[in-house]
């Protein structure tokens, strides 16, 4: 089981055996630059109140703890609370870091960002902050996802950004990942580039982790103060994993309480069809990182598939790999169909539209609610909002409503 | 010493730059490979890098990414790459590299692969994604009878480049430009000043110059500062046009090979 105090990454970036820095010597120069920054940062108060600020009154922080009531009722078990980071600024829990990132990018003296979106979110999110920081932006996404996140795709456009569709492999969050990793490798000197989630080569997953870490803090401070007493159960979706570490992390050393990532099952597991990179997957080295990975056995990344294009990712975040192999998280999967129906519950029960990515985490709730009694609480880290998602939901579920 | 610095220094000690030659493994076609292999040696290579495909390399560009789409499309695997390195070393004595991104090496398992190349005659490693801060981690035990060639890049600092030339054994490869591969017009003067810088730098290995070299006139103008060049995109581009004949790419390997004389 877990040390008593958890101290992850080691001083070599490391989660157990995962993580490291598995990049070209190219880049070891500004990674190594950027996580001395960052120690500095970290520590200094000009930075921690101007991001606190931006947090506050940029971003609408603390984002508030919403007690489920009819979904509570539904299941008649134990309480269920949201965490209401679709209630951020731009819509999820991105905004976190691309805030937080932004600021290092300033002080770095980058003049150029660069960014990998799946969804989109976290491609909005950094064309914001750099509109608002006046930085030139490129946003690196496949070319199946502008075609279904149009709507995120004319945002990031009206903020200034450019949009750059990525035509390689599965032209999904992968290929968007390489073709920015690619860019990094080839504009290090003037261009920062802002990872979306909790992976990628040290330090990003652990600077991203503790930037959405806000979350875990503020879910901590709120149940306390709403029923005295931590969760039972914490849920959150993992396609990279930032929404889940960032609710996880402060939770770590409180062994009593569950933490639980759900990953998306696409057509179901024994599909092939899917995300389910820790239900299934074997140890790998990606884009930087050794972790968890679904490949072929000859260590081909396999082409994966969600309804959700923010969870279609064959990779995890080392430290979710690492969770899981201490036993201190554990991780299931549903699939796109489970996903669509909770939307829909979630929007019908609670008068919220979540996103296809945050509905893979309420759609456990089936599994989960009936084995917890009325004594206990879950909280649900309701990562984004589903605005995003409308195209495929009228696809999918269209005529029902009509 | 090794197979390889020694080839390089008997190709030096003759006034020539050695000249290594970037093959993706089965591409253009499997059935054909070895030959084609062998023909680039007698057009001219002093020594080849035989690359495993991989579909998320990082520091690859356009050019052998396309490559390793055709290769993965015949399903072309790393024992394969390794099975074409062992029929390549019956015919010819020169040093062969297996250069590949981590994980299908990393998949295939460490001490098995170490089992495996060493049977194929493979001479040296080059993982690209594995720089010294990883090194002890991926390069274990097992591994120790592979030359290892780490490489410096424009970005790489004067400490990191002393400590890559001290963990390199064969050659060290010095990444010429800031990007990722690919051929290149043009090369602005800070290239050539950071090559001499790291060829001052680098005391134990023999240097060779890689990325972006892609014809004679490339190779007269950094030669001087090195002891061998690494030609890949360029001769892969050449690959693209097959119809049946390597006439275009031998030529170009012969053009390659007339420049590393002195």
């Amino acid at each position: 089981m877990i040390e008593p105090n958890y101290n992850y990454p080691d001083s070599s970036g490391k989660y157990g055996k995962f993580g490291g820095r598995y990049v070209p010597e190219t880049l070891m120069s500004a990674l190594s630059e950027l996580e001395e920054t960052y120690k500095q940062l970290k520590n200094e108060t000009e930075f921690l109140s101007e991001l606190n600020d931006l947090q506050k009154d940029y971003n609408g922080r603390p984002t508030p703890l919403t007690f489920a009531k009819r979904l509570t009722e539904h299941y008649g078990k134990a309480k269920i609370y949201m965490k209401r980071e679709d209630l951020c600024h731009t819509g999820a829990h991105k905004m976190n870091n691309a805030l937080g990132q932004i600021l290092i990018a300033k002080r770095l003296g980058k003049t150029r960002i660069i960014a990998e979106t799946g969804a989109g979110q976290h491609g909005v999110a950094t064309a914001t902050v750099c509109a608002k920081f006046g930085l030139k932006c490129i946003v690196y996404m496949g070319e199946v996802d502008v075609e279904r996140q149009s709507l995120n795709v004319f945002r990031m456009k009206m903020l200034g950004a450019e949009v750059i569709p990525v035509t390689a492999g599965s032209r999904t969050l992968k290929d968007a990942t390489n073709e920015a990793i690619r860019d990094w490798v080839t504009n290090v000197r003037d261009t920062h580039y802002i990872i979306g989630s909790v992976v990628g080569p040290h330090p990003y997953p652990m600077i991203v982790r503790d930037l959405q870490s806000v979350i875990g803090i503020e879910t901590k401070e709120q149940i306390l103060e709403k029923e005295n007493k931590l969760p039972n159960y914490i849920l959150a979706c993992v396609g990279g994993g930032s929404n889940a570490v960032g609710i996880f992390y402060p939770f770590v050393d409180e062994k009593e309480v569950e933490l639980i990532g759900i990953e998306a099952g696409g057509y179901g597991i024994q599909s092939n069809k899917h995300c389910a990179t820790l239900t299934l997957g074997s140890e790998g080295i990606f884009q930087g990182m050794k972790t968890y990975l679904l490949q072929n056995h000859n260590g081909q990344v396999a082409e994966v598939h969600s309804i959700s294009a923010g969870l279609d990712y064959p990779g995890v975040g080392p430290e979710h790999s690492f969770l899981k192999d201490i036993k201190r998280a554990k991780y299931f999967s549903v699939t796109d169909d489970e996903a669509l129906e909770a939307t829909v519950r979630v929007s019908e029960k609670e008068g919220i539209l979540i996103a296809l990515e945050t509905a893979h985490a309420f759609a456990h709730l089936e599994k989960l609610m009936p084995q917890t009694s009325p004594g206990e609480i879950v909280i649900v880290n309701t990562s984004g909002r589903g605005d995003k998602d409308l195209n495929t939901i009228i696809q999918k579920l269209g005529s029902k409503f009509e | 010493m090794s197979f390889i610095q020694n080839h390089i220094e008997k190709l030096n000690k003759n006034n020539r730059k050695a000249l290594s030659i970037f093959l993706t493994a089965g591409f253009p076609n499997k059935a054909e490979f070895v030959d084609l292999a062998c023909d680039v040696i007698d057009a001219g290579a002093d020594m080849l890098e035989i690359g495993v495909p991989f579909g998320d390399s990082l520091a690859d560009g356009p050019v052998i990414q396309s490559s390793f789409t055709e290769s993965l499309n015949q399903n072309i695997t790393l024992q394969n790459s390794l099975d074409f390195i062992k029929e390549i070393k019956s015919k010819k004595n020169i040093p062969v590299l297996l250069m590949s991104s981590s994980n299908p090496v990393y998949r295939f398992g460490l001490e098995k692969f170490a089992k495996a190349a060493s049977d194929s005659g493979v001479d040296g490693l080059i993982i690209p994604d594995v720089p010294i801060e990883e090194y002890n981690d991926f390069f274990t035990d097992d591994l120790n009878r592979f030359d290892k060639i780490l490489l410096t890049t424009p970005t790489s600092p004067e400490e990191r480049i002393n400590k890559i030339d001290e963990l390199s054994t064969g050659f060290v490869y010095c990444v010429s430009v800031v990007g990722i591969t690919g051929s290149r017009d043009k090369f602005s003067e800070d290239v050539i000043e950071n090559i001499k810088r790291t060829y001052s730098l680098i005391k134990k290995n023999k240097m060779l110059i890689g990325f972006g070299i892609s014809s004679g006139e490339s190779i007269k103008r950094f030669s001087q500062f090195s002891d061998g060049v690494i030609v890949g995109s360029a001769v892969i581009k050449s690959l693209f046009n097959y119809n049946g004949e390597y006439n275009k790419t031998l030529e170009l390997v012969g053009e390659l090979s007339s420049a590393c004389e002195n």
